[in-house]
């Protein structure tokens, strides 16, 4: 589904992402972790169009989108929960979700906007509030709610669980399982990296912008060795 | 009471015209972040075109379309052939694109028509007046305020209610978010633009129907009322712009009326900065804050 060859991003001067390959299966979750500052986010960002590599390439079903805008990527069924999870504080939780369905056709967005109501039973309730007002808990789902509604095959969450309490960080985890169940596909950079690489199929360990390593999720999450250099990432 | 009643609504006709440029100005900072200081040259341009259509002898209300229409091309256009390039510069640059645009525009009209003022002939009724008990109001002052709440109706409704309407708000809040939620820049910017021509373009019929005169100076005087107005709003705020518009119509009007017979407009103007100037003492941040988007 995601193929990603040779990826390099640079910020000005200081280079992020040095030659970065990973991929990800139809139907797979994929953990990405590491340590702060390793490049996840802008890994993540790269792929959804945000940043533009250096080099490499990114390739979606088999088409090269590298350097491609976030809205083509969006129509292309690949959607990111970015980075502190940025929802429109402006607008209310349904003009959120309005808006990230602007992809979809009118009776599309309606029927989206039904199931995500059904989904999260926290944000019907607080349907018609600004979003500044919503928890945390309430914003991150209203975040991945908002990735839904363009009906994404691949979807990209960049720590989903931050700043959450520890019970919403188990809902969080379920919802996962739950979007591979409906036949979406996840890769998901996560800061409780064996929690993550337990639940994943596979994983990916960057580390000042390179992959040091990589294999079956479970596999990952016993080697000590790894989480050893995380200075408070873990449990 | 009758003087009361009669400088509410100079200083509402004044005002409105103000909020509706200010509006547009907030508009585009809002999904740019760029003070426009090319916007008022939308006037001139409608002025202009109402100009040369009223010497063939064209119909007042085919006018007021063509002047509304002209001013929607013309920031369509403005913003297709300046502003999309220089749109991941430094704010600084696109000030300075804006100013170009000011200055190109002045003489483009001095060469293009001429550096004299060109007067025509503006709508007969627009003078008569209609009495109500002891206050007499001229029909044109009555239009102005119907003609500037139907097009805030509408465009509350445009921002509240349609999908493009969410969009430019979402963009104005976060921009990258907008683009990973499917939301076009170009589509949007250039969306914004229309609107904000739009309204500029109904600012230019009030002022034209008003004193139907074109030159290439024009947009100059509103363009710096606009952008005082849409910063004591707290520019990006739409409220803000046209609460700010109206307050600054107001207290234009009320000073003149209170300062002796006979005190230059520049003088009122220099009243009207003082008390601006009092107001960023007070609240640095306009009336209505706007939280600060973040753009990557």
């Amino acid at each position: 589904m995601l193929e990603v060859d040779g990826l390099t991003t640079r910020y000005g001067a200081i280079t992020a992402l040095h030659a970065v390959s990973l991929r990800v299966d139809a139907g797979e979750i994929v953990a990405l972790v590491g340590p702060n500052g390793a490049g996840k986010t802008t890994l993540l960002n790269t792929v959804a169009g945000l940043l533009r590599p250096a080099s490499g390439t990114v390739r979606l079903n088999g088409d090269d989108v590298t350097g491609r805008d976030p809205a083509a990527l969006v129509r292309a069924r690949l959607a990111l929960v970015p980075e502190r999870r940025r929802i429109f504080r402006d607008l209310t939780v349904e003009e959120n979700l309005r808006l990230a369905g602007i992809t979809a056709s009118k009776a599309d967005r309606r029927r989206r906007l039904d199931e995500v109501r059904e989904l999260f039973g926290v944000l019907a309730n607080r349907w018609t509030t600004s979003a500044g007002y919503l928890s945390g808990g309430e914003a991150q789902q209203l975040a991945v709610a908002r990735a839904l509604m363009s009906d994404p095959r691949l979807l990209l969450l960049d720590e989903p669980t931050l700043g959450l309490a520890p019970g919403l960080v188990d809902t969080i985890f379920e919802l996962l399982v739950e979007l591979r169940q409906q036949g979406r596909t996840v890769l998901v950079v996560e800061q409780n990296a064996r929690r993550a690489l337990q639940l994943a199929d596979r994983g990916y360990v960057l580390r000042t912008g390179r992959v040091v390593a990589e294999g079956r999720g479970a596999d990952l999450a016993e080697r000590a060795d790894l989480f050893a250099a995380f200075v408070g990432v873990g449990e | 009471m009758t003087t009361l009643l009669q400088n509410l609504v100079d200083g509402f006709g004044r005002g409105s015209t103000y909020a509706l440029l200010a509006l547009g100005i907030s508009l585009i900072f809002g999904v740019m972040h760029l003070v426009n200081f090319a916007h008022a040259e939308l006037i001139t341009v409608g002025a202009y075109v109402a100009y040369g259509l009223s010497t063939r002898d064209v119909n007042w209300w085919v006018l007021i379309v063509a002047i509304v229409v002209s001013s929607v091309v013309a920031s369509i256009a403005i913003e297709r052939v300046a502003f999309r390039w220089v749109r991941n510069a430094s704010p600084f640059t696109m000030l300075l694109t804006s100013f170009a645009i000011e200055r190109l525009s002045h003489a483009l009209w001095q060469v293009l028509v001429s550096p004299k003022k060109k007067s025509f002939p503006g709508p007969g009724w627009a003078f008569d007046t209609w009495k109500l008990g002891s206050v007499r109001f001229e029909i044109m002052d009555l239009l102005t305020i119907a003609i500037t709440i139907g097009v805030l109706t509408l465009t509350a409704l445009v921002f509240r209610r349609t999908l493009f309407g969410i969009a430019v708000r979402g963009a104005a809040e976060d921009f990258d978010a907008a683009r990973l939620m499917g939301v076009r820049a170009n589509r949007v910017i250039s969306g914004a633009f229309a609107y904000a021509g739009f309204l500029a373009g109904v600012a230019a019929v009030l002022i034209l129907m008003r004193s139907p005169t074109a030159e290439p100076t024009l947009g100059a005087d509103w363009l710096l009322k606009a952008v005082v107005a849409a910063i004591i709003g707290g520019l990006g705020s739409f409220s803000g712009a046209v609460v700010g518009g109206l307050a600054l119509g107001l207290a234009e009007v009320f000073l003149r009326s209170y300062l002796p017979d006979g005190t230059p407009q520049r003088l009122t103007d220099a009243f009207v900065f003082g008390l601006i100037a009092l107001l960023f003492i007070a609240r640095p941040s306009g009336l209505f804050k706007v939280a600060t988007a973040e753009r990557v």
